[in-house]
């Protein structure tokens, strides 16, 4: 067995010659073998173009740039999903903090919100995929251990409450710490959001978030032409491209334009306040002033935009 | 040199930019000569490492086509065993310089001989290392995005950039020691110190500082109490420095049976008595968080109660869990009995447990708890599926591959039968 893996370097020229050749044949069979091995990539390539490839980062943008990639994105929408939207990037408001509140006394656990933003988000239909999962949790502790996202009965059960989780908003978030590449950030309304455009899908704020609140894009999003959501924002409910991260964004395409999150709109008992907190005629103010106001996991230190109470 | 420069002798005619190119040329020429070239059973391993990687680069592109939705991930479980094995390669990859410490700090003359099979073992672990959060990311194209200057890179705040750092730097700084010093050795000149020594004190701090960083990963995240330990970087270290030698007694053994180059026992004696306290630190690190947890209890330790014990029915790591645990105390029983130094198989059959006592401990023993039960206590399980297995013996393999022809390149200068003419 002795120098197996060493074996005669300098052979006689007649081996060196075959010797030589077979290396080649075996080089040659190798690339050819590697290539084939590749020829998936070739069936997924024709869904990128160069110009998204080159795409810089969201915030380095210029007006102009931003107008033909909202155009290029509306065509791919077509070209996709057979769906004519309208994509506009709307830019957060000066003197605007949004936050969310939620009665806890008063939701039954309907899952009419998270339906809400099933829709109203362009989520994969197959997946059933929401930004809200909600907890049906047991009277007399809020120790997540004890709830189940899980439940399927008639609601709201007897001795049970239900707690609506979705992102926070948090004002110390994790989840744009820990990403490697500022494809997230936090925006000057208080809204955490995502470039679907830049994320390089390592999972690392899925990892980081306490909340639950972030969804990846596993594969292509389905969702027939006809259920297309077609009122969409660069930064929230476009179709996302697979293999991104994505998360609630207080719908900011409806609440930057005076409109409020379709969530809240879905709600059939009320038990939704969402605001802006330096507005003091606000409801949202009321509610933080005359509530006793909780948020999730305070101990952790993110300070949540979203805040739970009960009635009684 | 040609007859009409006889004049002009070659000692003193200054070495020009032409004359470093052709010999660093040729030196790669022949290497690539010695890298190709070996016996059947090179050939045939050679074969079956490429039919594997070929196997796993196959569903690595499926997986870019079709999404990641193809492996058993999920929304609650978002990591898994690419990012397990990478966090064990990591390990591996700083485990080497075990054998640098010795030969470089304490002078151990037959360790300083064979400590370019640890040097090689650190450039082929962080291949690995790369190459798993390659295949773990959802977009692979935009890789470019995370390049200092051309992308945006969230340094130093997100600890991922951190760690693209160190494992690169780490990776380029064994490439310059092990190629200067192969180089020098081909030229047949004496290596200059200043060009590799400080660069070798530099590796051994930079070999903690990897696997640091990559702790810090983790257990910088308070969303997951399971990872939000400060005893992480500390266990990752002591495992680290029990999976590397053992892997390194083990090649030592084989390059020792298939190659003229002179291992000694020397060697495996050193590394033998670091795994022998290393493993004991590590046992006894395992314990102390063990205790921690259960004796604490509360739901800050469900994620510790579910890995060893199952919970709510759902047990998939509890076999995994136990497996590590009893592989590594057996590992210790055997190094630690003084019939080691006789008895060779007790040393394989020690590092072989240690090995993959430890693999699993940093990897699904690790990296999947994290998640399950996940931030709203909903019990999501995870277990690798045929992709990730695929795409994970695909990564093994080619990493393997570049082991060995390392090795050979490396061998092959050292017994002078690559050398200069």
């Amino acid at each position: 067995m002795s120098d197996a893996m060493n074996q005669d370097v300098t052979p006689p020229t007649g081996a060196t010659t075959r010797r030589t050749a077979l290396k080649a044949v075996g080089a040659t069979l190798g690339a050819a073998a590697f290539a084939q091995a590749l020829a998936p990539l070739t069936e997924w390539t024709p869904n990128l173009s160069v110009a998204e490839f080159l795409q810089k980062h969201y915030r380095e943008l210029t007006r102009e740039q931003m107008a033909e990639i909202l155009t290029r994105l509306e065509n791919e929408a077509r070209e996709r999903y057979g769906a004519e939207v309208s994509i506009e990037d709307v830019p957060p408001a000066d003197g605007v903090q949004f936050a969310y509140a939620l009665n806890l006394s008063i939701c039954i656990g309907c899952r009419k919100c998270a339906e809400a933003c099933h829709r109203e988000n362009n989520h994969d239909r197959s997946t059933q995929q929401s930004y809200i999962r909600v907890l049906e949790m047991e009277k007399g502790s809020i120790d997540l251990e004890k709830g189940t996202a899980d439940y399927d009965h008639p609601v709201p059960q007897k001795d049970k409450f239900y707690m609506p989780v979705q992102c926070q908003q948090c004002d110390r978030p994790p989840c744009v710490s820990v990403c490697p590449v500022e494809a997230t950030w936090k925006e000057k309304d208080g809204i955490v959001v995502v470039d679907y455009n830049w994320c390089i899908g390592c999972r690392y704020c899925e990892a980081a978030c306490p909340y639950h609140a972030r969804r990846f894009n596993w594969s292509r999003p389905q969702i027939p032409k006809e259920e297309v959501n077609p009122v969409q924002a660069y930064l929230s409910n476009r179709i996302r491209p697979q293999g991104v991260m994505e998360k609630c964004t207080f719908c900011l395409h409806r609440t930057r334009n005076g409109r409020l999150p379709a969530c809240l709109e879905a709600c059939p008992t009320g038990a939704r306040v969402f605001g802006n907190l330096l507005d003091p005629k606000s409801e949202i103010r009321w509610v933080l002033e005359n509530k006793r106001v909780f948020v999730l996991k305070e101990e952790l230190g993110t300070r949540p935009r979203f805040y739970y109470f009960f009635d009684e | 040199m040609s007859p009409a420069t006889i004049a002009a002798p070659s000692a003193t005619r200054p070495v020009t930019f032409a004359d470093h190119t052709r010999r660093y040329l040729e030196f790669l020429g022949k290497a690539l000569g010695v890298a190709t070239d070996g016996g059947w059973l090179f050939y045939g391993w050679m074969t079956l490492l490429t039919a594997v990687a070929l196997v796993g680069t196959h569903a690595w592109a499926v997986q870019v086509r079709d999404g990641m939705g193809v492996t058993a991930m999920s929304d609650h479980v978002s990591w898994g065993l690419y990012i397990a094995n990478f966090t064990f390669m990591v390990g591996l990859a700083a485990g080497g310089v075990m054998m640098v410490i010795p030969a470089y700090l304490y002078h151990d003359e037959k360790m300083h001989d064979v400590v370019i099979v640890g040097e090689l073992l650190a450039v082929a672990a962080i291949v690995m290392c790369l190459l798993f959060v390659v295949v773990d990311l959802g977009r692979p194209d935009r890789f470019w995005h995370l390049l200092p200057g051309l992308g945006r890179f969230n340094f130093p705040i997100s600890m991922l950039t951190w760690d693209v750092i160190v494992l690169n730097g780490y990776l380029l700084l064994n490439l310059h020691i092990c190629g200067y010093l192969l180089y020098m050795r081909f030229l047949g000149r004496p290596p200059a110190p200043r060009w590799y020594v400080p660069f070798v004190f530099v590796s051994i701090i930079w070999a903690i500082s990897i696997h640091t960083v990559t702790a810090f990963l983790y257990c910088g995240l308070g969303g997951r109490p399971f990872w939000n330990t400060a005893l992480l970087a500390p266990r990752f270290l002591a495992s680290a420095f029990v999976s590397g030698p053992a892997f390194i007694i083990l090649a030592l053994q084989v390059i020792r049976r298939l190659s003229s180059f002179h291992v000694g026992d020397g060697p495996i004696k050193t590394l033998l008595n670091i795994m022998r306290v290393t493993i004991l630190i590590n046992l006894l690190m395992v314990a102390s968080e063990i205790f921690t947890e259960f004796y604490t209890g509360g739901s800050h330790t469900s994620a510790a109660r579910y890995l060893y014990f199952g919970s709510h029915g759902h047990n998939a790591l509890v076999p995994w869990i136990w497996t590590s645990v009893a592989f590594t105390v057996t590992s210790a029983a055997f190094l630690l009995c003084p019939k080691v130094h006789e008895k060779l198989w007790m040393l394989d059959i020690g590092c072989v447990l240690a090995f993959v006592g430890i693999w699993i401990e940093k990897g699904m023993g690790l990296i999947i708890p994290g998640f399950i039960p996940s931030t709203l206590h909903e019990m999501v399980e995870y277990l690798p599926n045929l992709t990730e297995w695929q795409i994970t013996a695909g990564i093994w393999a080619f990493g393997l591959m570049v082991y060995t022809v390392v090795l050979k390149v490396a061998l092959a200068v050292f017994t002078n039968q690559l050398r200069h003419s």
